[in-house]
């Protein structure tokens, strides 16, 4: 693989660009590896990266039933941030956050991370009581977090309607400046081409259709493309997990949702940061393309389907225009869908399951994209070792029989929690 | 948006109903502890058809249970429960 440079660009420039190669292979499968990754979204394709560059495994597959990246990785609203109230929480997404800021040079591939802050509305005393709480939380593991007063947040964000009588009047903030937005393909692609740099074969257009078993162990997987064989098999389809799950016999505390988001024509820089209102379940930031990015409640109930429905979005655009009301000058250009697998302590889980040698990574909720490094780093470690990893033994499976459930909302341990 | 055809009231629009949860996630008043657990915790989610309670909130705030694709939102059947739909 050559390396990325602004010497390659300018040699090229010499030559008509025309040095350009395949950023990664396209291998037939083989009949046997030591690691099978179902799933080649950012998370398994960071995974095989870390199984290959921190643990020197050499013969993984990542098995992708569409395109790489195809999937959720291409259908969020790339945020980044690391600021939970609760310690499993934050410390998983702050390791995360950590490899954000150096993950272009570590990939030598421009992810277009951009830490332009991630602020939380607050719109009651209640609200402000809860990020105060919150920032505090988070400063005691070390992560940065500073509470904005009513002016502070005007001056960032001129276009929010802070008049007193608004829809939605705002008292002030909880910002995480080291927070922010990336590339979605990048993050695929850069992971992809370093993964396949270090000999990982990334196998597209291959859909698991069945495990093959051996008394209670996995031993494989079948594919639209044969049956392949396998050391370890690692689940990491989120949206998808309850139904590759579903062929393993497994049912799990999941069920998919669809959440959708939107974009805007592009414009001139108008959205400085990313701004969140937990209180209204409402994000809005700027791509570097200038579309205004926004999102908001998934739908409310189960579908696999990725398509939204007019009714939610609905609710998404009327929060959005009541936030920043000079939204309602701009058309909306495109509109998307994921399917989100919704946990029922709105957590992630990572780790064993009951099937031996047959691993999980899923119930990302909302929260996928962010975590992207973290979850592949640590999941890495389960994989190779077959244990888990400190940042990851929080998020087991069986969490929720032991009712040790990691329920950021505060809403205690009930099922449907979301 | 879908329509659903409500037993009581005929075809709606979906803004009138609020989804409760699947048939599988019921948890029957006698169900011995590990049942429970299983009902409230975990769910088939399949690609595919399920049951599920809705409500018709709005209108005539009825029960009832839908037989509904996940991907494709075909809804392949609507039933009463409850009280009313004893013989
Ligand atoms: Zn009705």
């Amino acid at each position: 693989m050559s390396r990325y440079s602004a010497f390659s660009l300018l040699r090229g420039a010499l030559t008509g660009q025309r040095h350009w190669q395949p950023a990664w292979r396209d291998p037939e499968p083989k009949s046997h590896y030591d690691i099978i990754i179902i799933g080649g979204g950012g998370h398994g394709l960071a995974t095989a990266y870390y199984l290959a560059k921190v643990h020197g495994l050499k013969n993984i597959a990542v098995l992708e039933k569409g395109w790489i990246g195809g999937g959720n990785t291409g259908r969020n609203t790339t945020i980044v941030r690391s600021n939970y109230r609760l310690e499993p929480l934050h410390n998983l997404f702050e390791f995360g956050l950590k490899l954000w800021h150096g993950l272009s040079d570590e990939l030598n591939y421009n992810v277009m991370f951009s830490p332009r802050g991630a602020m939380f509305l607050g719109h009651s005393d209640a609200d402000m009581v809860k990020l105060a709480e919150r920032g505090d939380a988070m400063r005691c593991d070390g992560i940065d977090a500073d509470l904005l007063t009513r002016d502070q947040v005007a001056k960032l964000e001129p276009l929010l309607d802070m008049s007193r009588d608004a829809r939605f009047p705002i008292q002030g903030g909880l910002i995480q400046r080291r927070g922010g937005t990336a590339r979605h393909d990048a993050v695929a692609w850069g992971y992809a081409r370093g993964a396949d740099s270090l000999g990982v074969d990334i196998i597209q257009k291959c859909e698991v259709t069945g495990f093959v078993r051996d008394g209670d162990a996995v031993v494989g997987v079948e594919t639209t493309r044969g049956r392949i064989g396998a050391g370890r098999v690692g689940i990491c389809v989120a949206g998808n997990s309850g139904h590759v799950a579903g062929l393993a016999g497994l049912k799990l505390p999941i069920e998919s949702q669809t959440l959708q988001a939107m974009v805007t024509e592009g414009v001139k820089p108008m959205i400085n940061s990313v701004i969140m209102s937990q209180s209204l379940h409402c994000y809005i930031s700027q791509s570097d393309k200038g579309g205004v990015v926004f999102g908001g409640d998934p739908d409310n109930w189960p579908s696999y389907a990725q398509r939204g429905h007019p009714m939610v979005m609905e609710g998404a655009v009327a929060q959005g225009l009541a936030l920043v009301p000079a939204l309602s000058r701009l058309r909306m250009v495109r509109t998307w869908s994921g399917v989100t697998d919704m946990s029922f302590d709105g957590a992630p889980i990572i780790g064993e399951t009951p099937v031996r040698n047959l691993f999980l990574n899923g119930g990302w909720c909302y929260g996928g994209f962010k975590a992207t490094p973290a979850s592949g780093y640590t999941y890495a470690h389960t994989l190779a070792t077959g244990k888990p990893h400190a940042l990851n033994a929080p998020f087991s499976l069986d969490r929720f029989e032991r009712g040790a459930t990691i329920d950021e909302t505060g809403s205690g341990p009930m099922p449907n929690s979301r | 948006m879908m329509r659903i055809p409500c037993p009581h009231c005929g075809p709606r629009a979906q803004s009138e109903f609020i989804y409760e949860r699947t048939v599988d996630s019921v948890v029957p008043l006698n169900a011995p502890p590990e049942e429970a657990m299983t009902k409230l915790f975990t769910r088939n989610n399949p690609r595919g058809v399920d049951d599920e309670v809705w409500r018709h909130t709005y209108g005539c705030r009825a029960w009832m249970i839908v037989t509904r694709h996940r991907v494709t939102n075909e809804i392949s059947g609507c039933r009463a429960i409850g009280p009313e739909a004893l013989p």
